[in-house]
C-alpha cells in the first residue's frame, strides 16, 4: 500500500515522506498530534500537519538550539524552555553538568506524554532531577518571572499556529525581563526563504531587535523542514554569539556532537546577501 | 423560593421553535432555484464586479439581493422577514421585534423618535450615545439632563441614582419618556426596574439603550435586561456582543407600544434596500444565541474574571468589576466587560491604546482619559487574552510614570441654553476654539469611540471644557463631531 505524509510547505509546495505506519494520532485541546514510521527519517512528531521533528534529522536542530549559546555564556545554571515538549533540547541541555535547573513549560501535555512514548531517544531526560516540567501558557508563565534565568530557549511551533503569541513583543519583552543581567536567549526563527516565512521572520526579528541590544541570526540546514533551511536568534543582554564564544572551554567538556562544532559555531553567523538584507530592512 | 424557580424557567421557554431561521432558510432555497435576474443590485450575483466577488467569495455576493416576493420586504414585512421578527421577539422575550439595518444609531433614534415629538421633554443621563442626541436634533424633543454620578476614582460616569431620576420627573411632569443605559459602554447598570416603575407611575415611556446589553438577553448572572424590567422600548446592538454582522441591530417594544406606530417612524429613515447580508445575520445571530448563548457567555464571563485577577496581579492597573456595585449609581455590572484604570501607572487611557495598537498589534476597544476597554465576546480565545495581560505588564515595565500632570475627570455638568434642535438650524458662526467661551455651541463635539459628546448642540462653552478637549487632542483621542475636520474652530450661535 502507497501510505505518503505530505505537509505544504507553500500553497504551491509539498514535501511528501512514504509512511510505513501511523503510530499515534490524536486531537489535544490546542492541536492535531501525529506520530508515524518512515523509511527515510525513522519516526516522525506531526503538529497540525506541521513536521516538527524526525528521528533522522532532529540532532541539528536540537544541538544548534542549545550548545551554540552553551558555548557563549560563561555560567549557564538557570534556564528556561519553552515548547519542546519532545524533549531533544532538554536532552542536550542535561549533558552540561553546570547547570542546575531547567524549567520546561509546555502548553500541551499530550505532545510530551507521546512523544516519551513513542520517541524515547528525545524524551529521554525529561526526568532527570534538575527539570522541572509545567504545563502552561509560556506567556503566563514567564510574566511572573524577574531576572531569574541565564538562559531562555524558545522551541516553538511556527508563527501561525497556538504559540502565534510566543513570536510578539510582549513575548520577547517579558523574555528580557525574566532573564538576569547577561541572560541568553534563544529561539527558533523559522526560514527566510519562502515569502510567507520570510515575512513573519523579519517580523519577529524587528521584536526581538527592539527589545534586546544583542540581536543576531544563524543558520542550518534542515532537510525536513521548510527548503531545508532554518534560522535561529540569538538575543543578548551582554554576550556577543562570536566575540564571547570560548572554544577552549568548550572543547574541555569533551561533549561528543554530529553537527555542532565551535567553527561551525561562528560560521553559522554568516548569512548570504539576501538574508543580510532582509535581516537589516527591519533593524 | 420553588415557586420563584418556576417563574424563572417559564420565562427562559420560547413560544415558538427557535431553530428556526427563516431569512437564512428562504436564502437557501432561493440560491439553488437560480432566479435570473432582471433586478437590482446591477452586480447580478457578482458577475458584474469579479474583483468584489473574489474579495467577498461568490456565496457572499450571490444572497445580497433585492426586496421580493419570495424573500419580503423589509419597509412591510408580511413573510419571512415577520417571521423572523417574531422569533427575535419570542427569543428576547419582547412584544415586537424590528429587524434594523442602520445601526444601533437608527434603532435609537426610531426609538426616540416614536416616544417624543416636537416640544415633548426627554429625562435622559448626559452621558448617552451621539445618536440619542441627533434624534432629539431631528425630532426636536428637549432634553432633561439627569447629571451621572462620577466615580471619583476612576473618574467614569455611573448610572442615574433614583433620587435623580425621580426629581427629574417630579420637576417636569409633562416629559414624555425616560432614557436608560443598560449599562454604559463600561458595563455600569442603573436600577432600570425602578426607573420603570418611576416612568409608568407618572405616565411616561420608558426608553434603554442597550446597545451594550444583548448578551443579558441569554447568559446568566447577567444584569436584568430592558424587556423583562418592564421597558417600552429598547435598542440593541446584535452586531456587538450578539455576533451578527456590523450595521445589523434590533429594536424591541413591550405590550404598551403600538407596533404599526413604530414601523412607520422607522420607515421614515430606513433604507428601502434594506440588505439581506445584514438580516440573515440577524436571524442566524439569534437561533445562535438562542441555542448556545449560555454556554458561550458563560466562557465569556470566566475569561472576563480571570484577565481581572491577572490584570490586577500586575500592579498599576485596575481592572474593575462587580466589586464596585453600590445598589445605586452603579446596580449592577457587566460581567463581561473588560475596563481597565490605567492612571495610576502615570498614563492615558488612550496612551496605553494607542501603544498596544502600535508596539504590540493588539486592537482594543477604546481608551479616554483615564481608562481602557477591551472587548470581550463570543469570538474570544484564551492565547489572545494572554497577549493582552502581558502586553500590559510589558507596559507598565516600559512606560510606567510617576502620573503628574494627568487629568482625572471624565464628565463635566453641561450648562443647556436651548434645545439641540434649535442650536442646530439658528444662525450660527465659525469661531476659534480658544476664542468660544461663553459662547452657546451648535454642533458636538465628542471623543470616538466612546461617542458620548463633550459638547451638544445648544451647550454653553466653558474654559472646563476647552481645557478638557485640548488635553484629549493632546493625548491623541479621535476628535470627531465639528464641521472642521481639524478641530481648530468651532460653530456657535450667533446671539
Amino acid at each position: 500500500m502507497e501510505l505518503w505524509f505530505s505537509e505544504f510547505h507553500t500553497p504551491d509546495v509539498k514535501h511528501s515522506i512514504r509512511v510505513n505506519r501511523h503510530l499515534f494520532s490524536a486531537k489535544s485541546d490546542y492541536q492535531q498530534i501525529d506520530i508515524f514510521d518512515t523509511p527515510e527519517f525513522g519516526r516522525v512528531l506531526a503538529l497540525d500537519n506541521n513536521v516538527m521533528l524526525t528521528e533522522r534529522d532532529e540532532f541539528i536542530y536540537d544541538e544548534m538550539i542549545t550548545h551554540v549559546p552553551m558555548s557563549v555564556h560563561p555560567h549557564i545554571q538557570d534556564i528556561l524552555v519553552i515548547g519542546a515538549g519532545d524533549g531533544g533540547v532538554v536532552r542536550e541541555l542535561t549533558r552540561y553538568e553546570t547547570v542546575q535547573r531547567i524549567d520546561l513549560v509546555e502548553l500541551d501535555p499530550q505532545v510530551l506524554e507521546a512523544c516519551r512514548t513513542y520517541l524515547p531517544e528525545n524524551a529521554c531526560r525529561l526526568d532527570d532531577a534538575r527539570v522541572h516540567i509545567h504545563f502552561n501558557n509560556a506567556l503566563r508563565f514567564i510574566r511572573r518571572c524577574t531576572q531569574q534565568y541565564d538562559l531562555i530557549i524558545v522551541d516553538s511551533t511556527d508563527p501561525f499556529g497556538p504559540l502565534e503569541s510566543y513570536f510578539t513583543r510582549e513575548f520577547y519583552g517579558s523574555c528580557y525581563n525574566a532573564l538576569k543581567e547577561d541572560g541568553i536567549m534563544v529561539n527558533q526563527q523559522g526560514s527566510p526563504f519562502y515569502k510567507h516565512d520570510a515575512e513573519a521572520m523579519q517580523r519577529s526579528h524587528q521584536r526581538i531587535a527592539r527589545t534586546f541590544p544583542i540581536s543576531r541570526v544563524y543558520q542550518a540546514h534542515i532537510p525536513t523542514y521548510a527548503a531545508g533551511y532554518w534560522l535561529f536568534g540569538f538575543a543578548s543582554k551582554k554576550y556577543h554569539p562570536i566575540d564571547d564564544l570560548d572554544v577552549a572551554r568548550w572543547r574541555a567538556l569533551h561533549l561528543e556532537t554530529q553537527y555542532y562544532t565551535t567553527k561551525l559555531h561562528i560560521g553559522a553567523f554568516y548569512l548570504p546577501a539576501f538574508l543580510e538584507k532582509m535581516l537589516e530592512e527591519v533593524e | 423560593m420553588y415557586q420563584k424557580k418556576c417563574v424563572i424557567m417559564e420565562q427562559k421557554n420560547f413560544t415558538l421553535n427557535q431553530n428556526r431561521a427563516p431569512i437564512y432558510e428562504a436564502l437557501q432555497t432561493f440560491r439553488q432555484m437560480r432566479v435570473v435576474p432582471f433586478d437590482v443590485p446591477g452586480h447580478k450575483r457578482g458577475r458584474g464586479n469579479p474583483e468584489l466577488a473574489a474579495f467577498l467569495g461568490e456565496r457572499c455576493v450571490s444572497i445580497d439581493v433585492n426586496s421580493m416576493k419570495p424573500l419580503d420586504n423589509l419597509c412591510h414585512p408580511v413573510s419571512i422577514i415577520r417571521e423572523a421578527e417574531c422569533l427575535a421577539a419570542d427569543a428576547f422575550h419582547a412584544a415586537h421585534a424590528f429587524l434594523m439595518v442602520g445601526g444601533t444609531t437608527s434603532s435609537v433614534q426610531s426609538m426616540v423618535l416614536a416616544a417624543c415629538k416636537r416640544g415633548d421633554k426627554i429625562i435622559l443621563p448626559r452621558n448617552v450615545h451621539r445618536s440619542v442626541i441627533n434624534a432629539l436634533v431631528l425630532c426636536g424633543a428637549v432634553p432633561v439632563y439627569v447629571n451621572p454620578e462620577v466615580d471619583q476614582r476612576l473618574g467614569i460616569s455611573l448610572g442615574m441614582q433614583r433620587e435623580q431620576v425621580a426629581k427629574a420627573i417630579r420637576e417636569n411632569p409633562d416629559a414624555v419618556a425616560v432614557l436608560v443605559n443598560n449599562p454604559t459602554y463600561y458595563g455600569v447598570c442603573s436600577d432600570i426596574r425602578a426607573i420603570v416603575k418611576m416612568a409608568h407611575d407618572a405616565g411616561m415611556y420608558c426608553l434603554a439603550d442597550e446597545a451594550h446589553g444583548t448578551h443579558f438577553y441569554f447568559g446568566e448572572h447577567m444584569p436584568v435586561t430592558a424587556m423583562e424590567a418592564g421597558a417600552d422600548m429598547t435598542a440593541v446592538s446584535m452586531h456587538k456582543s450578539g455576533g451578527s454582522l456590523t450595521q445589523s441591530s434590533l429594536l424591541l417594544t413591550g405590550p404598551n407600544v403600538n407596533p404599526g406606530h413604530v414601523r412607520q417612524i422607522i420607515n421614515l429613515t430606513q433604507t428601502t434596500s434594506g440588505s439581506y447580508l445584514l438580516m440573515s445575520s440577524l436571524d442566524i445571530s439569534r437561533r445562535n444565541l438562542v441555542l448556545r448563548g449560555k454556554e458561550v457567555f458563560e466562557k465569556v464571563i470566566s475569561m472576563a474574571e480571570y484577565a481581572r485577577e491577572e490584570i490586577n496581579a500586575i500592579g498599576g492597573y485596575y481592572a474593575f468589576g462587580k466589586e464596585l456595585i453600590n445598589g445605586n449609581s452603579i446596580f449592577d455590572f457587566d460581567p463581561t466587560k473588560l475596563s481597565i484604570h490605567t492612571r495610576d501607572i502615570g498614563l492615558a487611557g488612550i496612551e496605553v491604546y494607542d501603544i498596544l495598537r502600535d508596539d504590540y498589534d493588539i486592537q482594543i476597544e477604546f481608551g479616554d482619559i483615564g481608562n481602557i476597554l477591551a472587548y470581550l465576546s463570543i469570538g474570544d480565545r484564551p492565547q489572545e487574552l494572554e497577549r493582552l495581560v502581558s502586553a500590559l505588564a510589558e507596559i507598565r515595565r516600559r512606560y510606567q510614570t510617576d502620573g503628574s500632570g494627568l487629568l482625572s475627570q471624565e464628565y463635566i455638568d453641561p450648562q443647556v441654553v436651548t434645545s439641540p434642535q434649535e442650536a442646530f438650524y439658528a444662525p450660527k458662526k465659525s469661531v476659534l476654539l480658544q476664542e468660544s467661551i461663553g459662547c452657546v455651541c451648535s454642533e458636538f463635539v465628542m471623543c470616538y469611540p466612546p461617542g458620548i459628546p463633550i459638547l451638544a448642540p445648544g451647550e454653553r462653552i466653558t474654559a472646563e471644557i476647552l481645557d478638557y478637549i485640548e488635553y484629549a487632542k493632546a493625548k491623541g483621542c479621535s476628535m470627531t463631531g465639528p464641521e472642521d475636520p481639524d478641530i481648530l474652530r468651532i460653530n456657535v450661535l450667533t446671539t
